[in-house]
């Protein structure tokens, strides 16, 4: 017996051993209804091994996965009701989007009620009147549109996307970000995404689990993420951060930490009058602001954002932190 | 580890095809082992003459085929002329004959009473035909026509992957055209070269319609265990089926170390250069005339065939041309119960095997592919054997392996009933569509199939309306080539055929015995029609 929860979506030390010695897991994670998780890692973390165990592609070889108290970790994916955008969208090439976006809704209701709810889906990610269209006339960002809408015809219970914005071009990324992310909470469906960008987690995530190496290492709202980070990995692979060693650390005033560690974000780095030594060998404009790149005296180089005219190359310069992240 | 059901399924699997494609060979191997026969074989001339005939007529063949099908390729796919895209077309029309139609055509066009000799005799008013269509120069002829398709296709195909930019950074580097050709074009195709000249080695060897009709005296490998099965000389036999099988596997092998991987594949798609007008007047006009020339030549055989079928039985003695032309041959063939008969079965023994050859495939490519069984190279590897080795073999092998009854060794008696011939059918069609279909698997993103399962389709429903669909090229593709293959089959059904399952191969040597030529010709046009139909059915995209 598990008591009943407020998470929608379970899971509960999930966990996968591949036969070549990899482990992902254990993993627990609840979701909540309505939530958009992202699972954010390098590659190789585990976060695609995650996203097939949910969808039920792969077994797991301990744990369980819940869907509002029922338990579906035996389920398989076709009985699963969980809806699939897959990184290449898998697109039925034979069929037409009209045919794709209907494939999950037949035999459960008859034909004009079919065609209605494919023009509802194709409506919802503003696609109305493709269904005779073939999937290869399509462009990247309609076809990914045309993949969503598939997924979510058959109404599921959780939708699952692998990397879905991989596969555009930049300039398409960023405006297809907020189209998605509009669409789901139209939905309002509960959504587990995979993706190796932070800015996309930010983005698209209301919380983030971080992965690497099977691991769950945190997971988080960006805010807690960005500025908690549970440990250096996450410090250091969520945002641009700069790792201080020894004499270094203590003088940024992380005298206090268990490892001697600190972590501090350049804009939390300022020049000064006191702090760390160095001299600037670099110097990135960015408009608003500018990088500069500092060589301390230990030789260790860290990254300063502030006012573009603050430093000069060459200069000799001293660097406090306004806020520092220690363990 | 708990035994799961994919691998029982993989066990069974593996099991069946070695018993359908191993098992039969490994007995003929058996039964060869005898000192008698071998010392036979060993003492006989005429034994090591076959052997050595069937070596040399093969390698010609290859020399002879590439001669003729590689300038085609690159006439076709680098210049520009009138009539390219037809011509081009028409070029490959040999495939559709059936080795023995083909040869039959030739037969008829080219033998000391076809058109051509007719003709020349009653020009020169000589008093006999003014040669004799026989012995290797004819075979050599026959294989030069039927196969220098192979090099001229696979050519076209490999120059349709090259990227012009290597021809152009070739040229950038300050290579001239020779240079070019032997240190850029030539290593890209080489694969291509290779893959066409195995094909071609393997066909010639297996060749069996062409000595047979036109070999006279002249004994080639396959006709010779022919002969000497006839002959009631079965350690003998098994002897010389061993060694042919020695043969192709030794080829098949030489050839196969210098293939080298497929670069071009592993480059990518490149954008080939597109075909070149000819600019002078007068080699565009010669091009173009050469070039319908060669295409009527090539349609020759068709045509002949064509023309002998309509003509009736008896009507056609010295003349020229024949005096009179209906379409009696064919009433005949759709009227006479013993002229339906062997058309049928060849249909059906064609159509049975091909099924279960595409079954037996896509079961074997699920396996191999998908499911990554631990045997799968097992699979992969009895699926592809039969092609290693001439269909003879294959027909002396099942008919010696199921001529015992001994239920124990998977032993049955099989000679004599109508499973038999299919079942040859069936191991000759396993690398068709086992090639076909493993391709196309290959192809086939997982993606796809896990999409529909996450839309709620059971596995059933999954493979008919999503995986049957992607694999329908390769399957088609393969299964066309089978089909084809069964339905004018020769090799086999000469060593296997009864009465009851006698094919139309058979039928039509038998009317050709009978002087029948018309209904044999007949036959063959019918074989042709289908094969092309077939076959352009299957090349659909």
């Amino acid at each position: 017996m598990t008591p009943p929860s407020t998470a929608f979506l379970q899971v509960q030390a999930i966990e996968k051993r591949w036969s070549d010695g990899v482990v992902i897991g254990p993993i627990t994670l609840d979701i909540a209804r309505g939530e958009i998780l992202a699972l954010l890692g390098p590659s190789g973390s585990g976060k695609t091994t995650m996203l097939r165990l949910l969808a039920g592609f792969e077994g797991a070889d301990g744990g369980r996965i819940a869907v509002a108290d029922e338990d579906v970790t035996s389920v398989p994916p076709a009985r699963r009701r969980f809806g699939m955008v897959f990184q290449h969208y898998a697109l039925f090439p034979h069929l037409d989007v009209g045919d794709n976006v209907g494939f999950g809704l037949a035999g459960s209701r008859e034909r004009g009620a079919v065609a209605t709810k494919i023009a509802q889906a194709l409506t919802l990610v503003d696609l109305a009147g493709f269904e005779r269209r073939k999937v290869h006339e399509l462009s990247g960002g309609q076809q990914q549109r045309v993949a969503l809408a598939r997924a979510l015809a058959p109404e599921p219970r959780v939708l699952l996307l692998d990397e879905p914005l991989s596969n555009l071009d930049p300039a398409l990324r960023e405006r297809t970000r907020h189209e998605l992310r509009a669409v789901i909470k139209r939905v309002d469906i509960t959504t587990v995404f995979v993706t190796h960008e932070q800015e996309e987690a930010f983005d698209l995530g209301d919380r983030i689990a971080v992965l690497n190496q099977g691991r769950l290492e945190q997971a988080g709202t960006p805010d807690e993420l960005y500025e908690r980070p549970a440990n250096l990995f996450v410090a250091t692979f969520v945002g641009r951060a700069n790792v201080f060693h020894g004499a270094a650390a203590k003088a940024l005033g992380g005298a206090a930490t268990r490892n001697g560690v600190v972590v501090v974000r350049p804009e939390r780095l300022r020049f000064g009058h006191a702090g760390v030594p160095g001299i600037v060998r670099e110097r990135r404009y960015t408009g608003a602001a500018a990088f500069f790149v500092v060589e301390g005296d230990d030789h260790e180089r860290f990254e300063v954002l502030a006012e573009p005219d603050a430093a000069q190359v060459g200069e000799r310069v001293y660097v406090e932190a306004t806020r520092v992240i220690a363990w | 580890m708990r035994l799961r059901r994919v691998d029982l399924v993989a066990a069974l699997v593996t099991l069946l095809l070695a018993w359908l494609v191993v098992y039969p060979i490994l007995i003929v191997a058996g039964e060869a082992s005898n000192g008698a026969a071998i010392h036979a074989f060993l003492s006989r001339p005429g034994e090591w003459a076959a052997l050595w005939a069937s070596v040399w007529i093969s390698l010609v063949s290859v020399i002879l085929a590439a001669a003729i099908g590689i300038p085609l390729a690159f006439l076709f796919e680098w210049f520009d002329f009138p009539g390219r895209k037809t011509l081009g077309a028409l070029i490959a029309l040999p495939v559709v004959l059936p080795p023995l139609v083909g040869v039959i055509a030739f037969l008829f066009l080219y033998g000391e009473s076809g058109f051509i000799a007719r003709a020349i005799q009653a020009a020169l008013h000589l008093d006999n035909a003014p040669w004799r269509l026989q012995g290797a120069a004819a075979i050599l002829l026959v294989h030069a026509y039927s196969m220098y398709v192979y090099f001229y296709l696979f050519m076209r195909a490999g120059l349709a992957k090259l990227d012009v930019s290597m021809l152009e950074a070739a040229q950038a580097l300050g290579a001239d055209r020779r240079t070019t050709l032997w240190r850029v074009i030539v290593p890209l195709l080489r694969p291509s070269l290779i893959g066409a000249a195995i094909l071609t080695f393997m066909t010639a060897l297996g060749s069996f319609s062409a000595p047979y009709i036109f070999g006279g005296g002249f004994r080639v490998m396959t006709t010779q265990i022919v002969a000497t099965k006839l002959n009631g000389d079965r350690p003998l036999a098994m002897v010389e089926t061993v060694a042919l099988a020695v043969v192709a596997i030794a080829g098949l092998l030489i050839l196969r170390r210098t293939e080298g991987d497929d670069i071009l594949v592993a480059l990518g798609k490149g954008i080939a250069p597109r075909p070149r007008p000819i600019r002078r007047t007068g080699v565009r006009w010669l091009a173009t005339g050469a070039g319908w020339g060669l295409a009527v030549l090539l349609l020759l055989p068709h045509l002949t065939l064509i023309l002998v079928s309509l003509v009736p039985y008896g009507a056609w003695t010295t003349e020229i041309l024949p005096p009179v032309i209906n379409l009696e041959n064919y009433r005949r063939l759709f009227s006479e119960a013993e002229r339906l008969r062997p058309m049928w079965n060849s249909f059906w023994m064609a159509g049975v095997s091909t099924l279960l050859a595409v079954a037996l495939a896509i079961v074997g490519g699920w396996l191999v592919v998908r499911r990554r069984v631990a045997w799968r190279r097992a699979i992969e590897g009895l699926l592809a054997l039969p092609w290693a080795l001439p269909g003879t073999v294959f027909a002396i092998a099942l008919a010696t392996t199921f001529s015992v009854r001994a239920p124990l060794a998977l032993r049955f008696v099989l000679v004599g009933t109508v499973v038999l011939l299919p079942l040859a059918y069936l191991v000759r069609a396993l690398p068709l569509t086992g090639r076909g279909i493993l391709a196309s698997y290959r192809q086939l993103d997982p993606a796809l199939e896990e999409a529909a399962a996450s839309l709620g389709a059971g596995r059933w429903r999954t493979f008919a309306r999503v995986t049957l669909p992607q694999l329908r090229p390769g399957l088609a593709a393969g299964a066309s080539l089978a089909f084809v293959a069964g339905l004018g089959d020769i090799v086999a059904s000469i060593v296997l055929y009864t009465f009851e399952t006698r094919p139309v191969s058979i039928e039509i040597l038998s009317s050709l015995r009978l002087d029948e030529t018309g209904v044999a010709a007949a036959f063959g046009v019918v074989l042709m029609l289908v094969s092309a139909i077939v076959l352009s059915v299957g090349a659909r995209r």
